[in-house]
């Protein structure tokens, strides 16, 4: 009898079930589509213009190679590796961020406020100013000192398995730990080298090409792929973990991984770019919106974090908005206010 | 005239897919608390197959715990629970998820989700690795949402809807998950008497057209005593009376369980026990 009821169920869903179903998937596609014109149009802005402008055809040509040497030289070489390194740098935040958004099913829970971005500039200005080296090896103690925040993190949150409230309390006081002494190493440092530091305390895209960008690019790509096969346990995860646990996810583990995998992608983006500020807040929260479907839009988040990245970074290269900043200060003035509306909704959303 | 509940014998609805292998959840000498804390000491418990368990008892008498115990949701420091002749510890987690279910007590849904998403991620644990729904998912959570009532619903956002409506589909959620034990924490609680029994008729439903074993933790001693054909008395992290209502709950053992003088009379309606308390004031 109940065979029978499956089956009228069965034929009788070209239902409400499947429509949904394919409405929510039709919105990916349509989400990811539209961050994808976005990157095209806004790389191919980004690889015509500069001190030496070309139209756009000339660029997307000198991109194929063809052309003049010249040409493709700047394509190639100057403007090619930073429209690169922006798309990855903010996919890779958009992607963390959302993982840690939807693992420690928290809105606000983002590397920026935890503290893992700080530790990162940390790690890189320790490295410059104190260890006196350069090129790689900074890029290497910012990934340090981003993991080493991530750990000290988790071992002052964990209490018999991971709490969500004591990991963000917890990373909330790292955060300005290590601002503090980010600040304290400044002010001790000679101006001169203190002015190169400095720069990795705000995010640039400008300056990663060559072997860097490859180690960036192939390091996000092995996390992405990782990411993809826990993605699945997101669902139930956001049902809080005892529906977790009762739907047979592995809950610590499944949390250990999403966590462990967005502090990798948090670390190889500051190690080279510096901690552009709110990406990963901002970005996954757009996707969210854009999808409106409850779930944790990690895919989505990328997108939009690579799409976030290198508008800034146009915006912010070629003076916009009046003047030429690195693309973490355009991040920052945009990030900033929306992380103050976010928190002005919660709070009426939490009084009504 | 009793409240009796004319369940067939579980092996005998067997017209049902998942009750063929009608799996029976004991626990036997579970050892449970929380950081060094022992709220339960050694305590045995079976859910006879294809019946509604209530288990009942004052607050922190750890009947919450229990039931966490029973469906691996809280760690045992001690003793086992079995399912048929498996030691729940021991499957898999999606075995044991494909076998039991749980709503543990007041589930929050996120932000946006719509309720046809949220009761097919019932199916997790019937998926494969990279969670593809198929056309027998969809089925599935159709069927789930169609047999809580809720089918008019699917596509709404979950916050909006009332409570009463809400706790329908985390059982539509449960129900998607196919399992022939279904555990409830509390599912009555912040529902006023006409969702309470709403809710009670719709597992009662189930229990009687599927064979689901329901075992629930309850507040309300009467409904308990109507709609269980088992029901457990706890105090104090044991079990003080178990067994059909009529006999299990008397005077005596609301008493010592609940230290509450009460008469207990026929229920006009359905014949079980009520419990009528005395308190300090207001005696004829």
């Amino acid at each position: 009898m109940a065979n029978d009821l499956m089956t009228t169920y069965a034929v009788a869903a070209g239902s409400a079930v499947r429509h949904l179903r394919a409405a929510r998937r039709r919105r990916l596609v349509l989400v990811l589509a539209a961050c994808a014109v976005l990157l095209v149009a806004l790389a191919t802005l980004a690889l015509s213009l500069g001190a030496a402008s070309l139209p756009p055809g000339r660029a997307l040509t000198a991109l194929l190679g063809v052309g003049e040497a010249k040409d493709v030289f700047i394509v190639h070489r100057l403007r090619l590796p930073r429209v690169a390194a922006a798309v990855v740098v903010g996919a890779c935040f958009g992607l963390a961020g959302a993982l840690f958004q939807s693992t420690l099913r928290n809105p606000l829970a983002s590397p920026d406020i935890l503290g893992i971005a700080s530790g990162a500039s940390l790690g890189a200005v320790w490295a410059l100013l104190v260890a006196g080296v350069t090129g790689l090896a900074v890029a290497g103690a910012a990934f340090a000192g981003a993991l080493l925040v991530a750990v000290a993190i988790w071992f002052f949150a964990w209490r018999r398995g991971l709490h969500s409230i004591r990991f963000v309390l917890v990373g909330v006081g790292f955060a300005y730990l290590c601002s503090s002494l980010l600040a304290w190493l400044l002010s001790n440092a000679e101006e001169r080298v203190a002015q190169s530091a400095l720069l990795w305390t705000v995010g640039s895209v400008s300056d990663i090409r060559g072997e860097e960008l490859a180690l960036l690019a192939v390091v996000a790509a092995v996390l992405a792929l990782a990411v993809s096969l826990l993605a699945r346990t997101q669902g139930p995860l956001a049902l809080g973990d005892d529906n977790a646990r009762a739907l047979g996810v592995h809950v610590d583990a499944a949390r250990v991984g999403s966590l462990l995998l967005a502090v990798g992608l948090v670390a190889i983006a500051t190690s080279f770019a510096g901690p552009v500020a709110f990406v990963a807040l901002v970005a996954p929260a757009i996707a969210r919106r854009l999808l409106s479907d409850g779930g944790a839009a990690l895919l989505a988040s990328a997108g939009v974090g690579a799409v976030l990245v290198l508008t800034a970074d146009l915006v912010g290269q070629h003076a916009v908005l009046g003047v030429s900043a690195p693309v973490g200060i355009v991040t920052g003035i945009v990030g900033a206010p929306y992380l103050l509306w976010l928190l002005a909704t919660n709070e009426r959303k939490s009084r009504a | 005239m009793t409240a009796a509940v004319r369940v067939t014998d579980a092996t005998g609805t067997s017209d049902h897919p998942g009750a063929a292998r009608s799996d029976t959840l004991r626990a036997e000498g579970v050892v449970l608390g929380y950081d060094g804390l022992r709220v339960i000491d050694g305590l045995d418990l079976t859910l006879p197959p294809g019946k509604i368990t209530a288990i009942v008892g004052p607050n922190a008498c750890g009947k919450s715990t229990l039931l966490r115990g029973l469906a691996r949701l809280h760690p045992l420091d001690g003793g086992r629970v079995m399912l048929g002749d498996e030691d729940v510890s021991r499957m898999a987690r999606r075995d044991l998820a494909r076998r039991v279910g749980m709503l543990p007590q007041s589930s929050i849904a996120p932000d946006g989700v719509r309720v046809a998403e949220l009761v097919a991620r019932g199916r997790y644990p019937h998926q494969g690795w990279f969670g593809r729904h198929s056309s027998d998912d969809d089925a599935v959570v159709l069927a789930a949402l169609e047999s809580t009532g809720v089918g008019d619903l699917a596509d709404r956002p979950v916050q909006e809807l009332s409570g009463g409506q809400r706790q329908r589909v985390w059982i539509a959620m449960v129900l998607a998950q196919q399992t022939d034990v279904v555990l409830l924490d509390e599912p009555t609680t912040f529902l006023d008497v006409r969702h309470q029994l709403d809710l009670l008729d719709l597992l009662t439903e189930l229990n009687r057209t599927r064979g689901t074993t329901v075992a629930m933790v309850l507040h309300e001693l009467n409904l308990a005593a109507r709609y269980a054909d088992h029901l457990v008395v706890m105090s104090a992290g044991k079990i003080v009376a178990e067994g059909n209502p009529n006999e299990v709950l008397t005077s005596e053992v609301v008493l010592s369980a609940f230290d509450l003088r009460a008469q207990v009379v026929p229920d006009p309606v359905s014949g079980s026990p009520l419990v009528v308390p005395v308190g300090r004031f207001h005696s004829a």
